[in-house]
């Protein structure tokens, strides 16, 4: 996926000769991406943390994914693509944090929200879709299969990336939080600072579901793959461990 | 040297003009005593104020305690402006080529109403008429050879006065020194012993060129009579606003905007063939009650015709919600372009001008399926609840300064990803089985138990930790929007952490991290 965004040390030493291999290469991998019988090829910047643990190692143009139940795990996917300059839309969630996000890294110039589209909904992420490049929704309700179609396959033509809070029939994948820990706030003391959560990501294409420890947020807001057994290191005594149960 | 021409002047003065002005806009009685402030001293009052001693140049809270029932306005230079033009209007109206000295003084030259109305005097008792017609109220009009002197003969009067051909001097020779301006020059006069304008016109014109220079031989031939400044006609502006009658009335939205059309064309190409483009129109709408709806529109870079349409029609929309119908009939709409700026600025890149002006199709285009306040961006604002915290604006509206901090009492980071506009009713129980409250002095009446995200019993849950509570006292000098609360954070079973708030001995949810 990566093969031509990151450049191997021969290349640099090429670089500095003359720019013509990153050219080529870049001229290349354009002819590869309009060969593509596939459209699910070109990929968007994603959180390295997050990335690994998705099918084709990022957030792919024209995928959709989903969600469950989680405002931070959106944000933090979206964070990659917002610092990289991609506008981002957010339908139908008034719920949705504007501090929190700014913090995340998701650049609040470039970040639209349309809290109540109403019965209106698929038009308004569809039409949404169309100019932005990653468009966050919460459908109100189960969208019929030619609706969804029909998105998907507007998503596809715009290279948009659709990111569905809830279950969606034609996801990409699906992440969710199995676990989760809070560190800093004890029994009528402390304070909330730092989690460590574990995502799985269940996938269409990929057989069984991978999951991997991150810290969402760690104590300096940053998100983070989190070594196991680290929690109790960084703040021992305080630490709590639970397994979610629902 | 030849004598220079001097003009005939016919000068309207409106005394108190930015009172008048202030007191159209907002529909004050004209006995009632008001002060403008600028820079926190009276900058004018109107007569009521000054019987009870109020004057130019004092500040406000001395001029409050000698009139106590004094109405304090924030001076507005532009409202001044404004509120001429309809006055300049009208005198246009009767004389050609207006001169407009500064907002509530105009001059005219006299020699066509003069002649049109028989005479100098009939002239200015018709100007004062058509200004009596509009509501204004104690004009003043002189009518003298030149500008200056026909200024201090309308000051000099309660209604006209006509300095004859050739008097000027005569005139002008007992005022004081000091109606000319120029305050260094006059105290330097007053110094020298030259009190009135007829000592100063005394002093050879060779003398005062010498020791005063070029401003100085201007005043002197102001102070004898000789203003030979010409009468400069203004040139009107262009006409650039667009409106529409209705007869019969319209009560239906799409009728009102298919209407409009037209006119939004034209107003757009007036525009641009005025090389400008609009960044804010004002839409007003009137209705067959006589009502009068006005809302100013601004645009992130400028609008087009299809954009002043769905304007008007969020306009009509905002009065009656969502539906089509109208509760009132719609007899009038006109545009007005109030912010405009050159083409140049607007004009698009050679290849395009990326990908914004294709966001901003996308985005109008949902705010014209759904309303222009339905497409939202957001600042962080001040305030220490995390909903206030969180400013959205339309899109297109710009953003008002945020309130730097310091919040002391803010939540410390990380911050909830999931914050309620409208607080949720949720349930904090105690080891006792009871709801957990709280007294005068912070305490709580048992360690938080169980905890129940909607409020009812069942969906109850065992509390891993808590912490709290956080007192918040906001505005206690407001009795209306005082806020005494707690805040509490609660981490339940299942590892989602919640931001609750204990407010009048009920729990709410302010913010989820989940």
């Amino acid at each position: 996926m990566f093969e031509y965004s990151q450049v191997s040390p021969v290349a640099v030493v090429l670089d500095e000769v003359s720019p013509a291999p990153d050219r080529v290469r870049d001229l290349q991998a354009r002819i590869t991406s309009m060969q593509a019988t596939k459209l699910d090829t070109r990929s968007i910047p994603t959180h390295p943390a997050i990335a690994a643990l998705l099918p084709g190692g990022g957030l792919k143009e024209g995928a959709t994914y989903s969600v469950d139940n989680s405002i931070t795990l959106i944000m933090a996917l979206l964070a990659g693509p917002s610092a990289a300059g991609a506008w981002c839309g957010v339908v139908g969630i008034p719920e949705f944090g504007i501090e929190a996000a700014a913090r995340f890294g998701i650049d609040l110039e470039r970040l639209v929200l349309i809290p109540e589209p109403g019965d209106q909904w698929l038009a308004v992420t569809a039409a949404i879709a169309d100019v932005m490049g990653v468009v966050v929704t919460k459908p109100p309700s189960r969208a019929n299969d030619s609706s969804v179609a029909r998105l998907a396959a507007r998503l596809r033509q715009r290279g948009s990336t659709l990111i569905v809070l809830g279950p969606w029939p034609q996801s990409e994948a699906m992440l969710s939080i199995s676990a989760s820990e809070w560190n800093g706030i004890g029994d009528g003391h402390g304070y909330l600072s730092a989690r460590q959560v574990t995502v799985t990501v269940t996938s269409r294409l990929a057989g069984r579901p991978r999951s991997s420890q991150l810290w969402l947020p760690d104590r300096s807001e940053k998100i983070n793959a989190a070594v196991p057994g680290s929690a109790s290191s960084v703040l021992p005594g305080r630490a709590l461990r639970q397994e979610a149960t629902g | 040297m030849t004598a220079p021409a001097i003009t005939r002047t016919m000068l309207l003065w409106c005394p108190d003009w930015p009172i008048t002005a202030a007191r159209q806009a907002h529909g004050l009685a004209a006995e009632l005593p008001i002060a403008l402030i600028e820079k926190g001293k009276v900058f004018a009052c109107s007569a009521a104020a000054r019987v009870d001693g109020v004057s130019r140049g004092i500040r406000v809270r001395e001029a409050q305690s000698r009139c106590p029932d004094l109405i304090v306005l924030a001076y507005d230079a532009s409202l001044d402006n404004r509120a001429f033009e309809p006055i300049i209007a009208a005198v246009e109206l009767l004389a050609a080529g207006v001169q407009v000295v500064r907002p509530g003084v105009c001059a005219v030259r006299v020699r066509g109403p003069s002649r049109y109305y028989g005479g100098e005097k009939p002239a200015a008792l018709a100007l004062i008429g058509v200004l009596d017609d509009l509501g204004i109220e104690g004009v003043r009009v002189g009518v003298a050879d030149g500008p200056f002197t026909a200024e201090m003969a309308a000051r000099s009067t309660r209604n006209v006065f006509i300095v004859a051909e050739g008097g000027a001097a005569e005139f002008l020779a007992p005022l004081p020194i000091t109606t000319l301006g120029a305050p260094e020059l006059v105290d330097l006069l007053l110094k020298l012993g030259v009190r009135t304008l007829a000592d100063f016109a005394a002093l050879p014109i060779t003398s005062v060129s010498g020791r005063f220079g070029a401003a100085g031989t201007r005043l002197h031939s102001l102070a004898s009579g000789l203003d030979s400044r010409p009468v400069t006609a203004r040139i009107a502006p262009p006409e650039l606003d667009s409106s529409i009658d209705f007869e019969p009335p319209l009560d239906r939205i799409d009728q009102v905007a298919f209407s409009f059309r037209q006119r939004a064309d034209e107003f757009i190409q007036r525009l641009t063939a005025a090389s400008l483009v609009c960044t804010a129109v004002l839409v007003e709408t009137w209705s067959d009650r006589g009502e009068r709806v006005e809302r100013s529109w601004l645009h992130p870079r400028s609008f087009t015709a299809a954009d002043v349409v769905d304007r008007v029609r969020w306009q009509l929309q905002g009065d009656t919600g969502s539906g089509s119908g109208l509760t009132a009939g719609v007899t009038r709409v006109r545009v007005t372009p109030e912010a405009v700026d050159a083409i140049g600025n607007h004009e698009q890149g050679l290849w395009g001008t990326a990908n914004d002006e294709r966001i901003h199709h996308g985005l109008s285009r949902v705010q014209s399926m759904l309303g222009h306040g339905a497409v939202l961006t957001a600042t962080v604002g001040g305030g220490r609840m995390l909903a206030e915290r969180q400013k959205l604006l339309p899109w297109g509206d710009r953003a008002a300064a945020a309130q730097p901090g310091p919040w002391p009492g803010h939540l410390p980071p990380p911050l909830p990803a999931t914050v309620f506009a409208i607080p949720r009713p949720v349930d904090l129980i105690g080891a006792n089985g009871d709801t957990v409250a709280i007294d005068g002095r912070g305490i709580l009446s048992a360690a938080p138990a169980h905890f129940s995200p909607t409020g009812s019993a069942r969906e109850l849950r065992p509390v891993l930790a808590w912490a709290g509570p956080w007192p918040i006292d906001e505005r206690w000098w407001d009795a209306a929007h005082r806020r005494v609360a707690s805040r509490f954070q609660v981490v339940d079973s299942s590892g989602v952490a919640w931001l609750l708030v204990l407010e009048r001995r009920a729990w709410w949810a302010e913010a989820r991290y989940d």
